[in-house]
């Protein structure tokens, strides 16, 4: 009898531990998937005219020629077309419920994180431009904005299933027109924000971090104190904030920040309050007048997140050349180009090609939006090209994603396909039919 | 500059002045953005010299392709142009070897010298308040330094439609030349036609983007009404007026000024261009204009190919408006502003791209190619930004193809005109070469130097 037992439980614990390998390896992998005859654009690795990409769970598993699918491996024809890794917008604020918590001049307190919105269309209307990943972020409308989210825009599947976790934690900052709201028109009677200058940007930052060094001092001498042989009967430990919290995180190096600027004093400064406070800086966001800085940007080893020829819609934005991206690439700066739109985003591609007129090749402009932008979120090992090992990102063109001419046939993400152009034009006929018959 | 300072250093003297120094001093604050202000370009060149821009691949747009040939410009004009032509001696050549030959192109909305720096409102000229305004031109605010026009030229652009926006009839619009030292050395057809911008489309909740709180209540058809009423009183206005002219004894009707800047729109002597989006609201427009002879020309026409049909029949020629934008719709689909010229050119309605705006005015080329990325055959596609523009706006005598007789605006590339990257090596307006240089290069050289001295 407790033999009998015993082998019942041992059968149900068995298929139990089944069960739960099944479900982990379904939670864990991404899709099977076979691309035949593909002109791949590595971006890392060169032009394979001709190739065939095979993907096991999610990763990219082979790259060679005449590859053989699996059994029951989905089959994608290429037929020549162009396969590139899955695009990334460095500097999004789609996907979430929240953009500015602009009440307060400094909130670090707030987390992308927690607002993301997996059933915004802008997620589907990216993926139509072969975007599979974007830095979404926190507005500029304060100096110190909140911490900003990675996504994988999964597409239907639920929110936490979207963030990526592997990617650099950022903290939003913003400097210039936006912060000191010099564009809008005051309300009688509202008092201004403080800051209302460059002055007072540059002061408001340099004071929170004196005070999130503080802070850090407090709970760095309690733990001492609290350690020691006769800690004091009466210790307490300090008031945690939030918002100090956070900044202690940047000036420990645990986040990095990634500020929104335009002009290079501006960011001249944010370079100095880094190098005064010890804290990393991810990018530079928009930095239309990197051009003009570049030697110290290089010499900060900071990089710049830009868009290619958006300009003039505001003071600050006035000298921003089109050249800036290509000629900030060519003096060896990490470049990336982004979309900060949830419409741009969809022809990111676009607006990458057209740094080919402003001095780089077609392999440099595309990195622009790839792999520049995976090391500038720091996901590089994981994605940003096509390379044995790395995530089955990818996405299809008609023609090379530089030219003008092209269009995203196909998006991949973890080799499942998000945006497949055919099947979504099948549907729409079936569709049109279908009222047809109805009618 | 200098002369702005010392002005509002005497005026600091008195203080009760101060608040005009204190503007002039904002102004001189905001003049360096202007400090790089272009000056035309055409370099000086005697009217009877000839050009000849030999060895090019010629794109006439009009005809085939020649694969090499000459291009022969005399008094402005086209005088030849082939695979075999006799070069005149005495002639300037070109050589063009390897560059491809265009016709310049023409952007068929834009906001080009109206507006600068689209947040900073003292640059903003394009937008007049209220909402009839007919009485305001677009070319008395034309200004011809802006730092965007030297950009669209070096991006192959050579004249384009600028249009004044807003309200329910935003002014008259005006097609200019991309070259001059004043706006009226740049006036192709001063007033070229009307702007009457009709509701936009309702987006609904769940579209493309969004809910967005307060819809514009206004419908179309109730707009129409009121634009039929605008019309008849005109027309009464000038009936008075009229009667009065022949009849000594009869008043002159008091001054209306709608009605006196609408008379050549009533009269079916000036066009308008309706900015017209859903697809009802283009029917409804069709109608009215057909029961009120009146010339016209539809921009924006969203949902235009989902009544493709109708406005072929009722022959009105159709502006896109920028395709950097998401469909109104999500219904239409993700593509429907992509595939939308792709199905009204394949309906048989003339369409033209427009830039629909002045930093971007430069992405014309770029708005065509991505309706040829959709299906719209590539020839197609250039032509909606050369010989079609042309034809809708009544210049195809003289712009929109390389021919004999024509106006020699051409631009040498070295490679596809529509595509990102090629690079425009020369262009001449009128026969002239003009300068490339901009905002952007000159920047560029003034930052090179500074890094090359490091």
């Amino acid at each position: 009898m407790t033999r009998k037992l015993k082998k019942t439980g041992l059968i149900i614990s068995l298929s139990f531990l089944i069960l739960f390998l099944l479900s982990a390896t379904w939670l864990l992998a991404g899709g099977d998937l076979l691309i035949k005859n593909a002109t791949i654009l590595t971006v890392t690795g060169g032009v394979i005219t001709n190739g065939d990409v095979l993907v096991v769970n999610g990763l990219i598993k082979q790259i060679g020629q005449n590859l053989a699918a699996p059994a029951g491996v989905r089959i994608i024809e290429a037929n020549g077309r162009y396969l590139m890794p899955g695009i990334i917008d460095t500097h999004t604020h789609i996907a979430l419920s929240g953009t500015n918590e602009g009440t307060d001049a400094v909130t670090p307190e707030v987390t992308m994180a927690e607002v993301v919105n997996a059933d915004d269309t802008s997620i589907f209307t990216a993926l139509s431009g072969g975007v599979t990943m974007v830095h979404t972020m926190h507005g500029s409308a304060n100096v110190i904005g909140g911490t900003n989210v990675v996504l994988k825009l999964k597409w239907g599947k639920p929110s936490e299933q979207l963030i990526v976790k592997e990617a650099y934690p950022t903290l939003k900052f913003a400097l210039g027109e936006n912060v000191k709201q010099s564009s809008g028109t005051l309300l009688p009677g509202r008092p201004q924000r403080y800051p209302a200058t460059r002055m007072g940007a540059n002061a408001l930052i340099r004071s929170e971090l004196l005070q999130a060094r503080d802070y850090m001092a407090a709970w760095d001498r309690y733990e001492e104190l609290k350690k020691s042989k006769n800690p004091p009967a009466n210790l307490l430990p300090p008031r945690k904030d939030l918002r100090l919290e956070t900044l202690a995180d940047l000036l420990r190096g645990k986040l990095v920040a990634r500020c929104h600027g335009y002009v290079a004093t501006e960011m001249l400064e944010f370079l100095n309050l880094s190098k005064e406070f010890g804290f990393k800086i991810g990018a530079f966001e928009h930095a239309w007048e990197a051009y003009k800085i570049t030697n110290e940007l290089k010499a900060a080893g900071v990089g710049i997140s830009v868009f290619i020829d958006s300009w003039a819609y505001k003071m600050e934005a006035a000298e921003g050349i089109a050249y800036n991206a290509a000629y900030c690439t060519k003096k060896g700066l990490l470049v990336s180009i982004n979309s900060d739109s949830g419409e741009r985003i969809r022809r990111l591609f676009n607006e990458a090609g057209k740094a080919v007129k402003y001095g780089l090749t077609r392999d440099e402009a595309l990195k622009l939006i790839t792999i520049n932008a995976a090391k500038q979120l720091g996901v590089d090992r994981l994605v940003g090209s096509i390379e044995v090992g790395k995530q089955a990102d990818l996405a299809l063109f008609s023609q090379h994603p530089m030219s003008a001419y092209t269009r995203c046939e196909m998006t991949i993400i973890e080799g499942e396909v998000y945006f497949d152009r055919e099947a979504l034009i099948k549907e729409r006929a079936a569709a049109s039919t279908k009222k047809g018959d109805l009618s | 500059m200098k002369l702005t300072i010392t002005t509002a250093q005497a005026l600091l003297k008195n203080k009760n002045q101060l608040f005009l120094a204190a503007i002039l001093l904002s102004l001189t604050l905001l003049t360096p953005c202007f400090s790089l202000a272009q000056q035309p370009a055409a370099q000086a060149q005697k009217d009877s010299e000839i050009i000849a821009i030999v060895g090019a691949k010629i794109v006439p747009v009009t005809g085939p392709v020649i694969e090499s040939g000459s291009i022969l410009i005399k008094n402005g004009r086209i005088a030849d142009l082939g695979p075999n032509i006799s070069i005149p001696a005495g002639a300037k050549v070109i050589e063009a070897k390897g560059l491809t030959a265009y016709p310049g192109m023409i952007d068929s909305y834009s906001w080009l010298g109206l507006e600068e720096i689209s947040g900073v409102r003292a640059t903003v000229d394009n937008r007049e308040t209220g909402r009839i305004n007919p009485q305001v031109k677009a070319i008395e605010a034309l200004r011809y330094d802006s730092m965007h026009i030297p950009i669209a030229r070096a991006n192959g652009i050579v004249a384009a439609v600028v249009a004044p926006s807003g309200g329910l009839i935003s002014g008259q619009s005006t097609l200019v030349k991309l070259d001059g030292w004043t706006n009226r050395e740049m006036v192709i057809k001063e007033s070229l036609a009307m702007i009457i911008e009709l509701p936009a489309i309702r987006r609904s909740r769940g579209g493309f983007s969004g809910f967005r709180g307060q819809q514009p209540q206004v419908t179309t058809e109730k707009t129409l009404d009121e634009l039929r009423q605008v019309f008849k009183k005109a027309r009464m206005y000038e009936k008075r007026r009229e009667a009065a002219r022949k009849n000594i004894l009869l008043p002159l009707p008091e001054f209306d000024e709608a009605s006196h800047f609408l008379l050549p729109v009533v009269k079916g002597e000036l066009p308008v261009i309706f900015s017209v989006h859903a697809d009802k609201d283009i029917l409804q427009t069709i109608k009215f204009v057909q029961e009120e002879k009146i010339k016209a020309i539809f921009y924006g026409v969203e949902q235009g190919f989902k009544v493709a049909k109708e406005i072929k029949e009722a022959g009105i020629p159709c502006l896109m408006g920028s395709l950097y934008s998401l469909p109104p719709v999500w219904e239409d689909g993700y593509d429907a502003l992509f595939l939308n010229p792709v199905i009204l050119n394949q309906a048989g309605v003339k369409i033209a791209f427009s830039s629909s705006s002045a930093s971007a005015a430069k992405d014309l080329p770029y708005q065509a190619a991505k309706a040829a990325a959709f299906g719209l055959k590539p020839e197609e596609a250039l032509k909606a930004v050369t010989i079609y523009p042309a034809e809708i706006f009544g210049v195809d005598k003289l712009l929109g193809s390389l021919e004999p007789g024509k106006t020699a605006n051409i631009v040498l590339a070295d490679g596809d005109l529509l595509e990102l990257g090629t690079k425009i090596q020369k262009v001449f307006i009128d026969g002239k070469e003009v300068s490339l240089e901009n905002r952007y290069t000159e920047l560029l050289k003034k930052f090179e130097q500074r890094e090359a001295n490091k």
